[in-house]
């Protein structure tokens, strides 16, 4: 869904690393938690990123609002390079680009009330008067399916954990922001109430023209609310591609193996994938996959897979992708026009 | 290993099992008349909602519950009634008959000691065998959840080990006495999609190499349609629906478990399609509704059930 011709957010080369010390202080290793990431998210576009624990996608979000600000690579939003930001410019740039955390109780102060929790954003850009920002609480209250009377003046405990991740986006959507990042916005909560926010966040994205930074661990709820998918492993993009395209072809073996491991999809359970992902403090080199790929070779531990684009917007680090360059382009084009969206 | 036998009895029986917690102004009833039979060597997975009593359930076979609960009813294992044991006689059945393996199992193993002398601490409870006997059948079990190098492993911590190597010390723990029933209360929850599908196929294949009965708590649908024979859906501390499951997947009779089937994203659906949810909450369970239980809740073909559903309903297809 390219309907903008520019794109909201733009991250090229994003790298994040984290000294690990030893006993003493002395530098033990560097956690290469993000490695060289790009991608784009045009307006009104939902990018979900999947990836296991570990795979640095948290550390990604938090790198794209600079909290901290990444080692190097760019963070374009709406025109402005945040990683050369500084101050109060920083802060004005970030105003539109708001975030959803996975525990809400962890993430709203315990002794304020909803009303306050939700006009802080507003007071702490200076966002009309009084009244006027009372308004507003109300307003957004009300777009997320809370009563503004009656839920308005309760502390976080007295919420249910719906309800409370109701609150934390009615925080995040206060002061109109372009953009809202999701890190495993859904993950604390029960089925039925993960499809109420999930229906939430499809609803707000239609009437407000949100864009979302989707990250989950979860593929199938990651297909659910987004356009196109970033699949992640140990901090690296491995995969990107409309959600359906990823879903019913993946080009990688990771994606082909996370997707294996999913339960319910059949009877029949496929064997996973062995071992654990290696340590970030080392990891592979080429191919940061191959010590769990199936089909590695030589030529994936000397060289490291440039992302190349195989089929319309699909793209993909692999040197021995599943399906074969020329097969790809027809046969991907012919299965998303068999499920028009 | 002693094998369970294949008799034709069931396993484990439980008949109008029921656990509610007095409180001072009125009484929280988490289990309200649960019965169903298990049979050696197969799998059983308990879903529902948080709240919905099926840990509870689980907790009171297993003598688990605080001291304030009152349970009743009955439940027999192998003929032998467990509800009213004795402490003493508890602790003696727990871990050689039934073995329970936790959600989190960095909460469940103690960080100060070594997972090899954790596994053996459990051998020696049970067992009267000398410390470095007890080390090398740790060393046998860790082997068989297939965790690598387990002389190593042996005298690691548990903040050294991943998550899934966690969860297979915890499993090894739990089958240190070759238990004949192994409940596994959301063992994959807290694990990544790969772990938990290499955790599964661990469970599945062990069941068969020990000839295991198998309980899976779980509130993931998904989950029971892939590993378990039966499924048991909870709502509010009763069965709801219970059939083997290609049964309950053929056709959901409920409208609670289709409810809870349909709101799951999936990779069949649609992306953007909007999932069908229930509006409310699950009922307070110390002020239940009368009549059939799902009436809070709005949703349309739930709506159609206004009094308490007749017996027959409940207890099986």
């Amino acid at each position: 869904m390219t309907s903008g011709a520019e794109p909201l957010l733009s991250v090229r080369d994003l790298v994040q690393e984290f000294v690990v010390r030893d006993y003493g202080g002395v530098k033990g290793g560097v956690v290469n938690a993000v490695s060289g990431v790009s991608f784009d998210v045009w307006p009104g576009e939902t990018l979900g990123i999947v990836g296991e624990t570990g795979s640095g996608k948290s550390t990604l979000a938090r790198s794209v609002l600079q909290a901290p600000r990444p080692k190097s690579g760019a963070v374009v939003f709406r025109g402005a390079d945040l990683v050369t930001l500084r101050g109060s410019s920083l802060l004005q740039a970030r105003r539109h680009l708001q975030m959803v955390f996975q525990d809400p109780f962890g993430s709203l102060d315990p002794k304020w009330k909803v009303r306050d929790l939700v006009a802080e954003p507003l007071i702490a850009y200076r966002v009309g008067d009084r009244a006027a920002r009372r308004r507003r609480v109300e307003a957004v209250l009300e777009l997320v399916g809370l009563d503004p009377a009656g839920h308005g003046g309760r502390r976080p405990r007295e919420l249910s954990g719906g309800q409370a991740q109701r609150v934390a986006i009615a925080r995040a959507l206060a002061i109109e922001p372009a953009m809202i990042i999701c890190d495993e916005p859904v993950s604390s909560l029960d089925v039925l109430i993960q499809a109420q926010v999930l229906n939430l966040f499809e609803q707000l994205r239609a009437e407000l023209r949100l864009s979302y930074l989707f990250i989950a661990h979860d593929l199938a709820l990651v297909k659910q609310v987004s356009d196109r998918v970033a699949v992640m492993y140990l901090g690296k993009l491995c995969e990107v591609g409309p959600g359906e395209a990823v879903y019913r072809q993946p080009l990688h073996p990771y994606t082909r193996a996370l997707l294996d491991s999913v339960p319910g999809a059949a009877t029949a359970r496929p064997a996973a994938i062995r071992g654990e992902p290696p340590s970030p403090v080392h990891p592979p080199s080429g191919c940061r996959f191959r010590t769990r790929c199936p089909r590695a070779e030589q030529r994936c531990a000397d060289e490291e897979p440039a992302m190349r684009e195989l089929a319309t917007g699909h793209s993909v680090a692999c040197h021995f992708p599943l399906v074969p360059v020329a097969e790809v382009t027809v046969r991907s084009e012919e299965r998303i026009g068999e499920t028009p969206r | 290993m002693n094998r369970v036998s294949t008799a034709s009895g069931p396993l484990l029986e439980v008949e109008n099992l029921r656990v509610s917690f007095p409180g001072r102004r009125s009484e929280l009833r988490a289990v309200n008349g649960m019965s169903y039979s298990l049979y050696p060597q197969r799998t059983l997975a308990i879903v529902g909602e948080s709240g919905s009593g099926k840990t509870v359930s689980c907790r009171a076979l297993m003598g688990l519950l605080s001291q304030a609960a009152v349970v009743t009813g009955s439940a027999r294992f192998r003929g032998v009634e467990l509800l009213g044991l004795t402490d003493d006689e508890m602790r003696r059945h727990r871990g050689t008959n039934i073995a329970m393996v936790f959600q989190d199992p960095s909460r469940s193993l103690n960080p100060t000691m070594k997972v090899g002398n954790q596994i053996a601490e459990a051998v020696r409870v049970h067992q009267r065998v000398s410390k470095a006997e007890a080390g090398q059948q740790a060393i046998e079990l860790l082997r068989l959840v297939h965790i690598p190098v387990p002389g190593r492993r042996f005298h690691e911590y548990p903040h050294q080990l991943s998550g899934g190597m966690r969860q297979r010390v915890m499993i090894a723990i739990a089958l240190a006495c070759r238990p004949k029933l192994l409940i596994a209360d959301e063992a994959t929850t807290a694990l990544d999609v790969t772990t938990q599908a290499q955790i599964m196929d661990l469970l599945l294949e062990l069941q068969a190499e020990l000839g295991m009965t198998l309980m899976l708590i779980s509130h993931d649908l998904g989950l029971a349609r892939s590993c378990a024979d039966e499924v048991i859906v909870m709502y509010a501390g009763q069965i709801v629906e219970q059939a083997s499951t290609p049964q309950l997947f053929a056709r959901v009779r409920m409208p609670y478990t289709q409810a809870l089937f349909e709101a799951i994203p999936r990779l069949e659906r649609p992306s953007h399609a909007p999932l069908p949810v229930i509006g409310g909450r699950p009922p307070d369970l110390s002020a239940l509704p009368a009549g059939c239980r799902r009436l809070p809740r709005d949703h349309p073909a739930a709506r159609r059930t206004r009094t308490r559903p007749p017996l027959g309903v409940l207890a099986s297809h």
